[in-house]
């Protein structure tokens, strides 16, 4: 990993990189380039680009324009072996290994050691060992990788990449499910490869998390690129414009005071109320209340139940005690069709496996849920499906503003939107929404929690889960503090209280 | 046609002769009108249709009529394919039908009479149904996955017919029985006219009624639908259900065709022409998008290839070969990877001459 090249000649230059998809054109003529011992940020709102420059960069989609030259050889990758062999190593979002397989044998996969045409065990853990102890971790090989975090399972991906002798390492949003702490450790580690010469290209949403690493960043807007920057040379309010493309009015209004009066105080009776609420196992039984009109906040960190609690109001899974009452009519929330037809929408903190429904259209995905309500036989019709979509298609700025596009082939942020459209268009009077902006970029963000607040003042209750407690304190206006799979508190939000305080709660468990 | 899916989502080309080759039913249509030129070379008045007695009479009315028994069970098989599923049992339900409604003709006072050959065929198709509906129920409620739970039926089945034969091929002469596979209908084979009025019917509802699109969603992403509000299970039950009744109904056709319950060969290997039927028309075995034009134009390239075997003058010994090396061409040209590939060596070819002048 010594033999980089003078630092003057970038190891990646992409040029005039165009691909289209039906559509949607994804890249229109983008430069970029790459060189070693630098962290480069890859910045873009959702559906800017980044996934499919990236893609491009790995060969997983062929390009329609443009050139690749890595190392000063022009590629032109039909596939992601292709693009490996030139050196380029990626670790996605989403951990690519096997669970069941040792630490070792992730890391080594399709490149054990052979002796005398078997497997040599043993060779294999000790080359694994020293990969890791390149990296400065101190990981047993001969474990098995499902018994680590997802923090660990990553650093064994960047690991499994390395192994190949990676001239570039592409970290698409690694940080996303990691802590504060498992983000230093990573970070730790990819300025150690830095420091060895490698390229690394960080894709993130977090800003702050780009600034801390990043040396130089791209930013992409409209599959376009906007321009190429040294990281401390743009602030971050102008690069936020960058991106989004306008002045920062969108998360100016964001300020939206949502500090009004609701009907909790008056007396009046909630929408939703759930006594002792709980499934064994999932979360312990549980009271909350949601009246209409109010955004209650669910805040807690991964794992503490919060997104159990948003599964057991919606139906999604069966509670196993307590009651709800919905208008104060006893309701048994069987399942999510029972739900919705109690006007319960839920959106799922799992986009992918449980919202988007890819090789159908957004117009299908949007009307899926008024659909599905209405059964088979009633099909809704075209000119009612028309006007819901552009009405949605419109009010949450989905783009591309194509109606026929599938929906796989949408950015994160996008299917998001259209998922939220999917539910809007149900016309709930209950609106669930686990982690709506995870992985979503700063402009899709401030629009969805925009929507959020407008929707309460127009009379709906919402429900609001975020693993960020900014946006959980900025929208809610009361707030329930989850730990260990037991609601520990519940505080009504005001001025006074603040992201600390509510940490507070978490770590003190509500006693004190 | 009315069961057309839509656009596929291979990147389409500006050109509309690009889009045309790459229409998924490209490939599967030219396999279809090479294999009737190839007929027509052997025999060249195979394309003839002549009127005899008032019937309409020739190799592309035999190709209908043939073709109604796996038309129907391929119907069925395309519903429950997009729902991620898959359906083994279809030949043993063919089996049952046959012998049930011939056993219940043969012990009957009256074997010519039209009531009792509507009592038999209503028995015939309501144990079918039920049969669907206990598959349905296996995969649907309790979970089992859908090759397994439909091994089931297909094995026991053909024991539950020779259970209904006592392991006798039971010969029947019922006229209005026989009219159901070989009879005709305004100058067109009863069967065809059956067969293919299904499936507009079904290709109507599943297009203009939301159920199509459900049963996608279903296919595509099932705990998206079901969170959607989508009654996921129903219409999985609903589509076995509606395999078993499909294939209780092709099961009579046959039977009336040989007018004897062989409860060990009737619709044997059924279930691997439908899926093949399926697959060639375009609809992943992993569930989702599903075109019924396209099982068409599947159960008609396997109906041809049955009859060009005669024509021709193939050892039916070798059919199966034969058939297979059809079967291999077509979805080749139909993979996405192998298109690919053309695609990008034809693009190649196209850029060379320039990369040389430059």
């Amino acid at each position: 990993m010594t033999s980089s090249p003078s630092a003057d000649r970038p190891v990646v230059e992409m040029s005039g990189i165009s691909i289209e998809f039906p559509g949607v054109k994804a890249l229109d003529q983008v430069d970029f380039r790459l060189f070693p011992g630098e962290v480069h940020a890859l910045m873009g709102e959702n559906g800017a680009g980044k996934s499919t420059l990236i893609k491009a960069l790995t060969g997983v989609y062929g390009i329609d324009a443009g050139r690749i030259v890595v190392d000063g050889a022009e590629h032109r990758f039909s596939g992601p072996g292709e693009a490996q062999d030139a050196g380029i190593a990626t670790v996605y979002q989403e951990v690519n290994l096997c669970e069941n397989l040792t630490v070792a044998e992730n890391i080594m996969l399709g490149h054990e050691p052979r002796r005398l045409g078997a497997i040599d065990w043993r060779a294999a853990r000790r080359a694994a060992a020293e990969h890791l102890a390149t990296m400065g971790l101190d990981i047993d090989p001969a474990s098995s990788l499902g018994s680590h975090s997802i923090a660990i399972q990553q650093l064994v991906a960047i690991s499994r990449a390395m192994v190949v002798d990676a001239k570039v390492l592409i970290l698409d949003e690694p940080t996303s499910s990691l802590d504060a702490d498992e983000v230093a450790q990573l970070f730790a580690v990819v300025r150690r490869l830095r420091d060895q010469g490698v390229a690394v290209l960080f894709v993130s949403h977090f800003i702050e998390q780009v600034y801390e690493i990043s040396d130089r960043m791209t930013v992409l807007r409209n599959g376009q690129r906007v321009g190429e920057y040294r990281t401390d040379e743009l602030d971050r309010l102008e690069l936020v414009s960058t991106m989004i493309g306008r002045s920062m009015d969108v998360l100016e209004d964001l300020q939206v005071s949502t500090e009004h009066t609701v009907d909790a105080e008056q007396g009046a009776t909630p929408y939703l109320s759930a006594v002792g609420l709980g499934r064994k196992g999932d979360v312990r039984p549980f009271d909350l209340d949601v009246y209409a009109g109010e955004v209650v906040g669910l805040a807690g960190l991964l794992g503490s139940g919060r997104t159990e609690v948003a599964r057991l109001l919606s139906g999604a899974d069966r509670a196993d005690s307590g009651t709800t009452r919905i208008k104060d009519v006893p309701t048994r929330l069987r399942n999510p069709r029972a739900a919705i037809s109690q006007g319960i929408a839920f959106s799922s903190e799992d986009r992918k496996s449980e919202g988007v429904v890819g090789d159908l259209t957004v117009r299908e995905n949007i009307v899926l849920g008024l659909q599905a309500g209405r059964g088979w036989m009633r099909r809704l019709p075209r000119r009612q499906v028309d006007e819901i979509v552009e009405k949605y298609m419109a009010a949450l700025n989905v783009r591309p503003a194509n109606p026929d596009a599938l929906l796989r082939n949408l950015s994160g942020g996008n299917q998001q939107k259209v998922l939220l459209a999917r539910w809007l268009a149900t016309a709930p009077e209950l609106l669930i929404l686990d982690e709506p902006t995870r992985g979503i970029d700063v402009g899709a963000k401030a629009e969805i929690q925009k929507l959020v607040a407008e929707l309460a003042s127009q009379g709906m209750a919402v429900v609001f889960i975020s693993a960020e407690l900014e946006e959980v304190l900025r929208l809610s206006h009361r707030i329930g503090v989850m730990r260990d799979r037991r609601k520990v508190a519940e505080i009504v939000n005001s001025e006074d209280v603040g992201v600390d305080d509510v940490v507070e709660l978490i770590a003190s468990g509500g006693e004190h | 046609m009315p069961a057309t899916t839509g656009s596929r989502t291979r990147p389409a080309g500006p050109t509309g002769l690009r889009n045309l080759t790459h229409h998924t039913l490209f490939w599967p249509v030219v396999a279809l009108v090479a294999l009737l030129v190839a007929n027509t070379i052997f025999s060249p008045d195979f394309l003839s249709v002549s009127i005899l007695d008032g019937h309409l009479f020739g190799a592309p009315i035999d190709i209908l009529r043939n073709s109604a028994p796996l038309l129907l069970v391929s119907l069925g098989m395309t519903l429950v394919i997009a729902t991620r599923g898959i359906d083994l049992s279809v030949g043993a339900v063919v089996a049952i039908a046959g012998a049930l409604s011939l056993s219940f003709i043969a012990t009957a006072p009256d074997p010519g009479a039209v009531s009792t050959v509507i009592i038999a065929i209503a028995i015939a198709l309501g144990l079918c149904l039920v049969l669907g509906i206990w598959n349905g129920f296996l995969v649907s409620v309790v979970g089992i996955q859908p090759i397994i739970a439909t091994l089931i039926l297909m094995t026991a089945g053909r024991g539950v017919a020779m259970l209904i034969t006592e392991g006798q091929i039971t010969t029947v002469t019922s006229a209005p029985f026989k009219t159901l596979g070989a009879g005709f209908w305004l100058g067109l084979p009863a069967a065809a006219l059956i067969a293919y009025g299904v499936y507009l019917i079904v290709a109507l509802i599943t297009r203009r009624s939301a159920l199509g699109m459900l049963v996608e969603a279903v296919g595509i992403n099932p705990s998206a639908s079901r969170l959607a509000g989508v009654r996921a299970r129903t219409i999985v039950w609903t589509v076995f259900a509606l395999s078993g009744l499909f294939s209780g109904l092709a099961g009579l056709i046959l039977a009336s065709n040989v007018m004897a319950a062989d409860a060990n060969n009737a619709g044997l290997f059924i279930e691997l022409d439908a899926i093949l039927a399926v697959v060639i028309g375009g609809t992943s075995l992993q569930g989702g998008k599903f075109s019924l034009s396209g099982t068409l134009v599947g159960v008609l390239i396997i109906t041809t290839l049955t009859l060009t075997v005669t024509i021709v003058g193939i050892s039916p010994l070798v059919t199966p070969l034969f058939k297979a090396l059809v079967v291999i061409a077509v979805t080749l040209l139909q993979s996405p990877r192998v298109r690919d590939k053309l695609a990008a060596r034809a693009r190649q070819r196209a850029a060379r001459p320039e990369e040389v002048a430059a």
